[in-house]
């Protein structure tokens, strides 16, 4: 029962004794620090020891002497996240078990310095609601997502000036809106801004397919030019270079086919001149007029 | 022990005794392949005439190809291997002659006529060239007599042409994760129609390109059981214009040898598609488009490259459809040697007998390639 108590007693000593010398060796940190920059560590007691800053993705080791300041040039911790900072004797490893510990955040700039901008989709049909979407994810210097609110600007602008405005507070470091496709085809401007920082994506808005095709015919130098009139869609928007016009020249059981892509606006080709042909033009699902060549 | 050192020894000894006579005595053919001595006869028949000449051809021999002939006076020996193989680089190009066939027609004492079929070993398959020939006697052996086909040479000329060229800026390696690339182009399969072939089942169909940039194309097609597990899956590999410019449409044929079309529950098409940097030109014209009924059913016609370009390789495909303008059937044919700018070129597609009393209607697609330039 004696022999117990004694135990008891030197056990409680010892913890009360261990407490005292933590409190000797205490390090004091700052609550919470900015990315990437400058900050100091103050480490109580006597005698040399090793800290440790330890975090997401980074760890600083530093030789300091007790009762002195350790101070961290601007650039030494740039992961945002929960630190610990560990003293420990000299030359051994840390142990927060059995060392002085104090823990830390570092946080994302204020500032962003960079900016993701998700546009979608890159083209999309003319005069569409709300089809156009596009999200901003805002980051500082050194990759930290910016969780604090900030302001983004988003700025539409298509080919002939008009612009569409969105101003949204980001919630999580992350903004998004949407747009309406403009009513005519031909590339828009998508511009996110926040600060000094923006980026820019190229929306194009696409035309629907040809609508009333039409072609004229002529004779040139024994064969006869095909060609036809500007082609447009429905509401009256210039289909796109490129898209193929087939023209069909036809006589008996013969025919003569020929693809030819739009250039600037009209698609024009020399076929061979036969008296009583058919020629027709289509372009998609767009059948155009028919000409009887009687010559 | 022994034994296994007697095999050892006795493997060696006749092995070394087959390439001595390998060596020392050859067989002709393998004689010609290895670039030897070609497999030539005496020209005492029409026939070993005509098989000498093949075999020089075969074996690129053009200048002793060229002065075996009887009428070598009408052209040069750079004529004669032009029509054979193209001017400018083509499909012959680059192929070796494969096999040939000679058909007697009509003999004499003195002359003898012949067809012959060169099978031509090209990348995309055997290309067949029939030539009708005159074999005549000179003492006591034979002489072809060569039927040159020359091009009319191109009169020198400018041919305007408003390029129309599209190029593709990709994600770059420093951009930011937000900076996506450019939608692949949207394209849509507009037709797709299994049938059963002798062969095996065949899926065909049309995809369009429903979008403003041009595409670069395939299909993949997997043939499920009716349990949903999968049969095959098989690629349209070249039996499709794999450029499409936009709204252009091709025609596609995916074959399954072996797999019968009662087996089949679904099919599972996948379109693929990408942006790619091509222009618009050349422009070629198929003029003439004719539909031969069956017997010996056939498309024919002729290719005009309307563009001032060489196209060095021509692949057209047919579309051919019911009176309901149901796909029942496409074919291809590669034409063997470059298109000139405005100079017509003929090709001939071969259609199966038992489908062509179905075939109400045609269409007709060329996909060129340019070694100039890219695909169009």
């Amino acid at each position: 029962m004696r022999r117990g108590f004694l135990f008891l007693m030197t056990g409680f000593a010892l913890t009360i004794a261990n407490l005292a010398l933590a409190q000797e060796q205490s390090i004091t940190v700052p609550k919470s620090i900015e990315a990437g920059s400058a900050f100091s560590v103050q480490c109580a007691g006597s005698g040399e020891g090793t800290l440790y800053i330890v975090g997401p993705g980074q760890v600083l080791r530093r030789q300091v002497q007790r009762g002195a300041t350790a101070t961290f040039p601007a650039g030494s911790l740039t992961h945002a996240g929960r630190y610990l900072a560990i003293l420990s004797p000299s030359q051994s490893p840390p142990d927060a078990g059995s060392n002085p510990v104090s823990s830390f955040d570092v946080v994302p700039a204020a500032q962003p310095a960079k900016m993701s901008f998700l546009a979608r989709p890159s083209r999309l049909p003319v005069d569409i609601h709300n089809a156009i979407t596009g999200a901003v994810y805002l980051f500082d210097a050194y990759q930290n997502l910016i969780l604090t609110p900030l302001p983004v600007s988003f700025e539409l602008t298509n080919p002939s000036g008009a612009v569409q405005k969105r101003s949204v507070v980001t919630r999580d470091g992350a903004a998004w809106t949407a747009m309406d496709s403009s009513a005519h085809e031909g590339t828009d401007r998508f511009i996110a801004t926040t600060g000094e920082v923006s980026s820019t994506r190229a929306v194009v808005q696409v035309t629907g397919d040809a609508c009333n095709l039409r072609m004229n015919v002529a004779p040139a130098d024994g064969k006869l030019l095909v060609q036809t009139d500007p082609v447009r869609d429905c509401s009256g928007n210039a289909v796109p270079d490129g898209t193929i016009v087939t023209f069909t020249e036809a006589i008996h059981d013969e025919k003569t086919t020929v693809d030819v892509p739009l250039k600037r606006g009209i698609a024009k080709v020399e076929m061979p001149a036969v008296r009583d042909a058919t020629l027709t033009v289509a372009s998609g699902v767009s059948l155009g007029n028919q000409v009887r060549w009687e010559k | 022990m022994i034994k296994g050192r007697l095999l050892a020894a006795l493997i060696f000894a006749v092995t070394v005794l087959l390439v001595v006579v390998g060596t020392r005595w050859p067989i002709p053919s393998a004689a010609a392949y290895a670039g030897g001595e070609q497999v030539v006869r005496t020209a005492s028949t029409p026939e070993a005439a005509v098989n000498n000449l093949c075999e020089k051809i075969r074996s690129h021999a053009w200048d002793d190809a060229y002065n075996s002939l009887a009428d070598k006076a009408r052209f040069s020996a750079l004529d004669f291997q032009h029509d054979l193989v193209g001017t400018y680089p083509g499909l012959l190009t680059y192929s070796n002659l494969d096999s040939f066939e000679m058909q007697p027609l009509h003999a004499s004492a003195s002359e003898a006529e012949i067809r012959l079929r060169l099978k031509w070993a090209t990348v995309v398959g055997p290309s067949v060239v029939t030539r009708q020939l005159r074999v005549v006697r000179d003492g006591d052996r034979w002489q072809v007599e060569w039927p040159i086909a020359s091009q009319p040479p191109l009169a020198p000329q400018v041919i305007p042409v408003n390029y129309l060229r599209w190029d593709v800026i990709d994600r770059g390696a420093g951009d930011d994760w937000g900076m996506q690339n450019v939608d692949a182009p949207h394209v849509r399969i507009v037709d797709m129609h299994p049938v059963q072939r002798a062969e095996g089942t065949v899926i065909l169909g049309e995809l369009l390109n429903d979008d403003i940039y041009p595409a670069y194309v395939s299909v993949t097609a997997t043939l499920l059981r009716k349990d949903q597990t999968a049969i095959a899956s098989e690629g349209s590999f070249d039996k499709i214009s794999h450029v499409l410019l936009p709204k252009q449409v091709t025609p596609f044929l995916i074959q399954f040898p072996d797999v019968t079309l009662a087996d089949v529950g679904s099919v599972r098409m996948t379109p693929f598609s990408s942006l790619i940097a091509t222009s618009a030109d050349p422009v070629i014209e198929i003029q003439g488009q004719h539909m031969s009924p069956a017997p010996d059913a056939s498309l024919s016609g002729q290719l005009v490259n309307q563009s001032g370009q060489v196209a060095n390789i021509a692949h057209v495909l047919a579309t051919f459809y019911d009176q309901t303008g149901q796909v029942v059937w496409v074919a291809d044919q590669y034409v063997d040697r470059a298109l000139l700018p405005q100079t017509p070129s003929p090709f001939n597609i071969h259609i199966p007998e038992d489908l062509a009393r179905k075939i109400a209607s045609e269409r007709t697609v060329v996909a060129s390639y340019s070694f100039r330039g890219a695909e169009s």
